[in-house]
């Protein structure tokens, strides 16, 4: 829980330091993320502690995935490198903390926008990069084949997330009894799930596709149909630093208009040098001054994009259908293709 | 007439604070103890003021809000729509359960152990040097996690008792399932029960008392009464005449009587766990999680507490011992009449840290999903309401408060078998 103490009008003392609370509490509030970013030259970015697809170690310990290149993204526009990011794993009950604490400056893990978390914790959600939902995933042959039919499973679930209390709701509200075993994290519950010490897992229905992705045999295990929750997952960042909280959205909003404006990695750098679209040419940085704005340089967006790619090729290199994931695009398509992906115009 | 003259009165001078060596610790003592009041109101300060500016004043408020969360183990009727005080109080209750679980059976062990570890057989000797060795060793988080995997991979999911030929089968005359999602026992029930009492209405703290519970309390009490009474009056015969009137039978049928009686009224039957959809219905459950942290608690401690013993038992002097051998005394008889009441008193002191650090060891329970205060208070309601400070800080009380009645009735126990001094 130390802190990040960045507090300038505080005495920096080894001693106090130390001392947890208040870790907590200098870290906190504090103005002025971006400078303190391009100071130190590398964004610490909070992501899971390993969910194949987005955010995981890959063989040579580089992270990678859907949320992961979020956090690349910006740190390529703010820093112009890519690699400029330490990645920091958080749980589902460290990551409120790490984020209040200063210990990373945004959190890019699979988190659901909630009212409570946006008002309450006093966090800024930046924008959606994953529209989901809390589904079921069971063994094939235990026959089930409706959420409603679980009265008296155990479930496994995901300690100090909105799935715990959608799941209460969810078999309260329909009158039937389950155990719940809480598990701290993706790793345990899938050890627990696989040697049927729980009947059930429940998470985000993307995190069960990720997860069962990585078993043995994934084709033994159905998701069941019913999805109980929506569960609008994006990347947050602390309260009352609105140019920070700018960046990363607008970060995030580049990568989507990329996808919708036809800008990919391949012909980005013939975009960049001009195009007939004004609204092109402003975000890619030839026209206008949105960079200088957010108190980035000109090229930040062509940064970002360069990093990943737009939202669509990070979407389909890293949980799309061709990969062992296999999440269609569904409700995260682009709002032309019928999706609810809709950034707002760069003017 | 004599004068008399007062010796010069000696004048107080503010240098003497400094310069005197009658003043001078005191001096220093109040200002050190002024700059740690500075220091830590400086600290309290820092910290309200930074929480204010975070737009997150201290603030108790939301206890009384719906935990939403539903817990596994509850002692006390609960459901996700109770309070978060409710909530955290259920973790403490699990965190009392485990941590006396614990207690009593890391004593057991490790007075066994610790016995057995001054063996003269060497094969005996030897194997409980390892087992101290290989627990104490090992940090207690991984023997919890590694007991946890080891009843998840080894034990049979309920599916396995399934059908015709099932791949596992009940034990003890098929009362006992044992599986991976923890035991389950029979459990006492009564045909004719005398109900609940509900106490405390429909508050966060309400519970219900079982009326049966409190009878067989108070049946046992009065026959144990009685049979301490008739032990009492052997003891006056036995003082006056010399001849023990044989008392045993009498005392048997004192407590074993009345209770089988009060059992007969109230319709004692035992529930048996039965297989019924995904998992077993009936019985009492003693879930994984809380056998995982149970064992490994016990375990670990009980390699300290048989240290602890070895110790308390070498501190007697041999002396002592063959004493006891040239008066006939059994090599049993030694142990648990001469040697263990007197180590007893320098056992009892360290077993009192062994208990309260097995009591905090108890907070790994969330390594297994054991929901404890911890789990609870420390866990999911500090997540769901972002009070960190608030939830650290009560739960450090918690701890606080638990540690110090242990430490109390410890320090209580030991006044009571220390050698007394006349």
């Amino acid at each position: 829980m130390a802190g990040y103490q960045e507090e300038v009008n505080m005495k920096k003392s080894v001693l106090l330091g130390a001392m947890a609370f208040a870790g907590l509490a200098a870290g906190a509030a504090s103005a002025g993320t971006l400078d303190d970013v391009k100071a130190r030259g590398k964004l610490n970015c909070g992501v899971t502690v390993g969910l194949v697809g987005f955010a995981a170690p890959n063989a040579n310990g580089e992270w990678e995935g859907f949320d992961v290149a979020v956090c690349r993204a910006v740190a390529a526009a703010v820093l112009g490198d890519s690699t400029a990011v330490e990645f920091v794993p958080t749980t589902g009950k460290t990551r409120f903390t790490a984020l209040a604490s200063g210990e990373i400056d945004m959190l890019a893990r699979n988190t659901t926008w909630t009212f409570s978390r946006d008002v309450d914790l006093k966090f800024e959600f930046t924008g959606v990069n994953y529209y989901d939902g809390q589904g079921f995933m069971v063994p094939k042959d235990l026959g089930v084949s409706s959420a409603k039919e679980l009265d008296g499973a155990t479930v496994c679930i995901q300690t100090g997330t909105t799935t715990e209390l959608n799941l209460a709701d969810f078999f309260r509200s329909n009158n039937i009894s389950y155990e719940p075993v809480p598990i701290e994290t993706n790793a345990e519950a899938q050890q627990q799930y696989l040697a049927g010490a729980c009947d059930v897992y429940t998470t985000d229905a993307s995190g069960l596709a990720a997860t069962r992705a990585t078993f043995d045999d994934p084709g033994a295990h159905v998701l069941l149909p019913e999805i109980i929750s929506k569960e609008p997952l994006g990347p947050l960042v602390r309260h009352g630093d609105n140019e920070w909280g700018d960046v990363v959205r607008w970060t995030l909003n580049a990568l989507v208009s990329a996808e919708e404006l036809g800008i990919t990695s391949a012909n980005l750098s013939e975009m960049s040098a001009g195009t007939e679209n004004p609204e092109i040419n402003r975000l890619l940085g030839s026209e206008g001054t949105l960079g200088e704005m957010l108190g980035l340089d000109a090229t930040w967006a062509q940064k970002a994009i360069a990093s990943q790619g737009n939202y669509g090729e990070i979407f389909a290199k890293n949980i799309g259908e061709d990969t062992p994931v296999g999440l269609a695009r569904g409700l995260n398509a682009q709002w032309t293709e019928g999706g609810l992906l809709y950034a707002p115009p760069f003017r | 007439m004599s004068t008399l003259t007062d010796p010069p009165k000696e004048q107080f001078r503010l240098s003497m604070l400094l310069y005197d060596t009658r003043y001078r610790s005191g001096t220093i003592q109040v200002i050190a103890m002024f700059g740690f009041m500075l220091l830590a109101a400086w600290l309290i300060n820092n910290t309200l003021s930074n929480l204010a500016a975070l737009g997150k004043p201290i603030d108790f408020g939301f206890f009384s809000e719906p935990a939403g969360y539903d817990i596994n183990q509850r002692l006390l009727e609960y459901t996700s729509r109770d309070s978060h005080l409710r909530a955290a109080l259920m973790g403490l209750l699990n965190t009392l359960v485990v941590a006396f679980l614990g207690c009593i059976t890391a004593t057991i062990l490790g007075v066994i152990i610790g016995v057995l570890r001054l063996s003269s057989n060497w094969l005996v000797a030897r194997l409980m040097a390892v087992y101290v060795e290989l627990f104490r060793n090992v940090p207690v988080l991984l023997w919890i996690v590694f007991v946890m995997a080891i009843l998840i991979e080894t034990l049979p999911a309920p599916r396995a008792f399934r059908g015709e030929n099932p791949e596992a089968t009940m034990s003890l005359a098929d009362s006992v399932a044992v599986t991976n999602r923890g035991v389950y026992i029979p459990e006492p029930l009564f045909s004719r029960s005398l109900g609940d009492a509900h106490l405390f209405g429909e508050s966060s703290l309400r519970f219900d008392v079982s009326l049966d519970l409190m009878a067989i309390l108070v049946v046992l009490g009065l026959s144990l009464f009685a049979s301490i009474k008739i032990r009492q009056r052997a003891d006056r015969i036995q003082e006056a005449t010399g001849d023990r009137p044989a008392t045993w039978h009498v005392r048997t049928a004192v407590v074993v009587v009345p209770m089988a009686i009060l059992l007969a009224v109230l319709g004692f039957y035992l529930g048996y766990p039965e297989l019924k959809g995904f998992n077993f219905k009936g019985g009492t459950h003693l879930r994984n999680s809380l056998i995982a942290l149970w064992l490994a608690l016990s375990l670990y401690t009980a390699a300290f507490i048989a240290e602890i013993v070895r110790a308390g038992i070498m501190a007697i002097s041999k002396g002592q011992t063959e004493a006891a051998e040239a008066l006939g005394l059994r090599s049993n008889k030694i142990m648990s009449l001469v040697v263990l009441p007197q180590a007893l008193r320098v056992i009892i002191p360290p077993l009192i840290s062994n208990y309260l650090n097995l009591t905090k060891n108890s907070s790994l329970a969330i390594a297994v999903g054991y929901m404890d205060i911890t789990g609870t208070l420390g866990g999911i309601t500090m997540n769901q309401t972002g009070r960190e400070l608030e939830c650290v800080l009560l739960l450090m009380l918690v701890y606080l408060a638990i540690s110090l009645t242990i430490s109390g009735i410890m320090n209580w126990y030991n006044e009571a078998v220390k050698l007394k001094e006349r």
